[in-house]
């Protein structure tokens, strides 16, 4: 507003003056601020996105069809160009390197299904518990949320220590406590590391479920629910029909979100295993590190991590035309 | 007020691009005659128990050098566990100390990187020439037939560490062959009891490495020929990092527990509190096990023995060399430092603290004064029973891989797994496959 009332004083001067006036007028027409101030505004945003996600994407993508290893690192200009050589490698299949390849895609996938579907069914739980107003809702509510605002490591750390064979919670609970067994189990290695990193990552990720979901569910009208008991829903048919059917633009956000970062964790297997983590539990993200950066070969690295972020392109992808199928239907 | 906040974000934005350009690697300046006044970055690795008692070791000898020369260090302590990552971080950026600490075994890899600093002749002449070092350390300074990107700093060889009062009270002698190692062993293990014969860092990578190469050269195994080309899966190697993976499969001499230990200070507390009778551990150990509360005198030091018929090897040239970074403002300051480091004095002192072997000819490994017998057998194997690490650039990710590989072979076997040949063979194929990966 400000910056029109400026410009008119300029028009008054030249009252349909010379041709060298006009033209004045249209650069100052074309410095109009009210024009240009959205994108202005927008400007250092931008070029903070250029330059946090859109270039290191593109040096990474470039990276991958070049030999980077330890010969070059410092001067990466002279690394040689390997056209899709890295990522022949990568999705070479019958060497021991790809079917661990293939052996962590699964587990990942595993672990990743198992992650969401129950941190999902826990933090919808949770909500519908919370809707109704009780004594120690509050303090129930921020109980909940404390995974989630602990620091990832040092949540992660604690669990370390608990999962520890001789001296852990777990086994003193387990063995000394309960009786379960005899023999103190190892969780961080073997097979039952694959059930460590699941229960460390749900207790991480459902309270994002349930912030997600709370927030959901307190946007539902109460109206609804009672026009619902009005006409005789029960309480399952009220939970099953009003709030899951009024919630499902919603979960489908919540379920994407949870898959694409459960997908790609590093954190949680990293810090419970180290750069060796035991095969159940070797997940993709940790595979990569471990077969391509820890060898200094970060052209193959890249290779494989821009794999995995075309698989989850395509998932979010998928998700995209299942979503807009859905809502044309609904 | 919309003004305001476009300003703020154009001048960040502003303050980004010059900040993110100022990081482009500097050019070397040229150095001048004069280096007082000059700040040199140290980043020194985690030699002591801890790395509080690293810094309280270094830092009286950091102020004598500033006192003599005028030239301020800056002393940050490493932990090995983040040493390879950090220097490898500087490496690609072009941003980091002057002067570091690293493993030797890593020396030819970070050579490879071409971001350390050769020294040539004139270097080496500063330094004393490379005549004052031992050879065998300095040979583990750079690949042959170039100039070494590291000096050697502080040495040291592995040994088998064994409880005196323990074998006396079994009325055992230590092993001389690998096979009565393996039985005198059984002998200790009482798992009811939680006593056990030998304890290994069976959760370490560079230690998984290091006993696959040693175990290895006993069964003339090599993990790479003669042209650089690995060679894990060879009959030696397999025989080797059988050997070490039955102590706990076979032979069930150490404690399963072991395998979640990943750093080198938890087995010397096994074997400090006598839970275990035995220790494969390097000459520095002896640090940690005072610290530990177990006085020299308690535990005596043999070669690791080899099997029957086997080479008479016990160790490689382990130990720490000190490297340049070629990015480095100050490269005369740097020379001056390590000159310093290296002197006759300072390798005294600090292989003294750090209870190491000095790299220097005619300087005495004052550590061990008091124990002679100690002295004599980590001389003889650093002499005679000690071999090269392989001079590859690929060592590192022998390393990273073998150990690795290893680790993984120790926990299969620690939760119950009966672990073959083939197995052992198999998982050290993978880490072969690996390597041709990364070229």
């Amino acid at each position: 507003m400000a910056a029109a009332l400026v410009e008119r004083p300029a028009r008054t001067v030249a009252p349909g003056g010379s041709a060298r006036n006009r033209g004045k007028r249209r650069v100052s027409r074309w410095l109009v601020w009210n024009k240009w101030t959205p994108y202005l505004l927008i400007l250092p945003a931008v070029l903070m996105e250029l330059l946090i996600h859109v270039i290191p994407m593109l040096v990474g993508m470039w990276m991958s069809f070049i030999g980077l290893t330890q010969f070059f690192i410092t001067n990466w200009a002279t690394a040689p160009g390997v056209g899709f050589g890295n990522y022949r490698i990568a999705l070479n299949f019958n060497n021991s390197l790809g079917e661990k390849l293939v052996q962590s895609f699964g587990a990942t996938l595993g672990f990743t299904l198992l992650v969401v579907g129950i941190s999902f069914i826990f933090g919808i739980s949770a909500s519908l518990m919370l809707q109704h107003n009780f004594r120690g809702r509050g303090l129930l509510r921020t109980v909940f949320l404390i995974p989630y605002a602990l620091p990832a490591y040092a949540g992660i750390i604690t669990w370390k220590f608990m999962f520890q064979r001789d001296n852990g919670l777990i086994n003193e609970f387990l063995v000394n406590t309960l009786h379960i067994t005899d023999d103190a189990p190892f969780w961080l290695i073997g097979g039952n590391a694959f059930v460590a990193v699941v229960i460390v990552a749900i207790w991480q990720q459902w309270p994002f479920a349930f912030l997600m979901t709370m927030a959901g569910m307190q946007g539902i009208p109460d109206d609804l629910h009672e026009a619902a008991s009005i006409d005789g829903a029960n309480i399952w048919q009220r939970i099953r029909y009003i709030t899951l059917g009024m919630m499902r633009p919603i979960n489908a956000v919540l379920l994407l979100l949870l898959f694409l970062w459960t997908f790609r964790e590093f954190n949680t297997p990293f810090v419970l295993f180290g750069p060796v983590p035991p095969d159940s539990a070797n997940l993709l993200t940790v595979n990569i590190y471990s077969s391509s950066f820890i060898q200094w070969n970060f052209g193959l690295g890249s290779a494989m991590s821009v794999l995995l972020m075309l698989f989850l392109v395509v998932i979010a992808g998928g998700w995209a035309l299942w979503n807009r199928r859905v809502n044309r239907n609904a | 007020m919309k003004f305001r906040i476009l300003t703020v974000g154009l001048a960040a934005t502003a303050a980004l691009t010059l900040i993110l350009a100022g990081c482009s690697p500097a050019t070397p300046a040229p150095t001048s005659s004069s280096n007082e006044g000059v700040t040199l970055k140290y980043w020194a690795s985690n030699q002591g128990a801890s790395l509080q008692d690293d810094a309280n070791i270094l830092r009286p000898e950091l102020d004598k050098f500033k006192k003599r020369t005028g030239i301020t260090v800056e002393l940050d302590v490493v932990p090995w566990s983040d040493l390879t990552n950090n220097t490898l971080a500087a490496a690609v950026s072009g941003q980091g100390p002057d002067v570091l600490n690293i493993g030797n075994t890593n020396a030819v890899t970070f050579q490879s990187t071409g971001a350390f600093y050769p020294f040539d002749s004139a270097a080496l002449d500063i330094l004393g020439g490379k005549d004052r070092f031992i050879a065998s350390s300095f040979a583990t300074g750079g690949a042959k037939g170039q100039n070494p990107t590291s000096i050697p700093l502080y040495s040291q060889v592995y040994g088998l560490f064994y409880n005196i009062q323990m074998f006396k009270d079994a009325g055992l002698t230590p092993p001389t062959t690998w096979e009565e190692l393996v039985q005198t062993a059984k002998a200790f293990t009482k798992p009811a009891e939680n006593k056990y014969g030998i304890v290994i860092p069976g959760g370490t990578v560079n230690a998984s490495m290091h006993f696959s190469y040693i175990l290895g050269a006993q069964n003339d195994g090599s993990p790479f020929d003669a042209n650089g080309k690995p060679t894990f899966t060879s009959d030696g190697m397999v025989a080797g990092v059988m050997r070490y993976v039955n102590l706990l499969s076979k032979d069930h001499v150490v404690n399963p527990s072991a395998v979640q230990y990943t750093d080198y200070t938890q087995p010397a507390g096994d074997f400090a509190r006598g839970n275990v009778a035995m220790y494969m551990a390097q000459t520095t150990s002896r640090n940690v096990l005072t610290k530990n509360g177990m006085d020299a005198s308690a535990y005596g030091v043999v070669p690791i023995p080899a099997p029957t018929g086997g080479k008479n090897i016990s160790s490689f040239v382990g130990g720490t060399n000190i490297s340049i970074f070629k990015n480095s403002k100050h490269i005369s300051a740097a020379l001056e430092f390590v000159k310093f480091m290296t002197s006759d004095e300072e390798q005294e002192i600090l292989n003294r603290a750090y209870t190491a072997l000095p790299v220097v000819n005619g300087v005495q490994a004052t550590a061990f004064a008091d124990q002679p017998a100690q002295l004599a057998t980590w001389s003889q194997i650093l002499t005679k029973q000690a071999i090269p690490m392989a001079l590859v650039p690929g060592v590192q990710a022998f390393q990273a891989n073998v150990g690795g590989a290893v680790v993984a072979l120790i926990a299969k076997a620690a939760t119950g797994a009966a672990i073959s040949k083939d197995d052992v063979r198999s998982a050290l194929q993978g880490a072969q496959d690996k390597m041709g990966a990364t070229g």
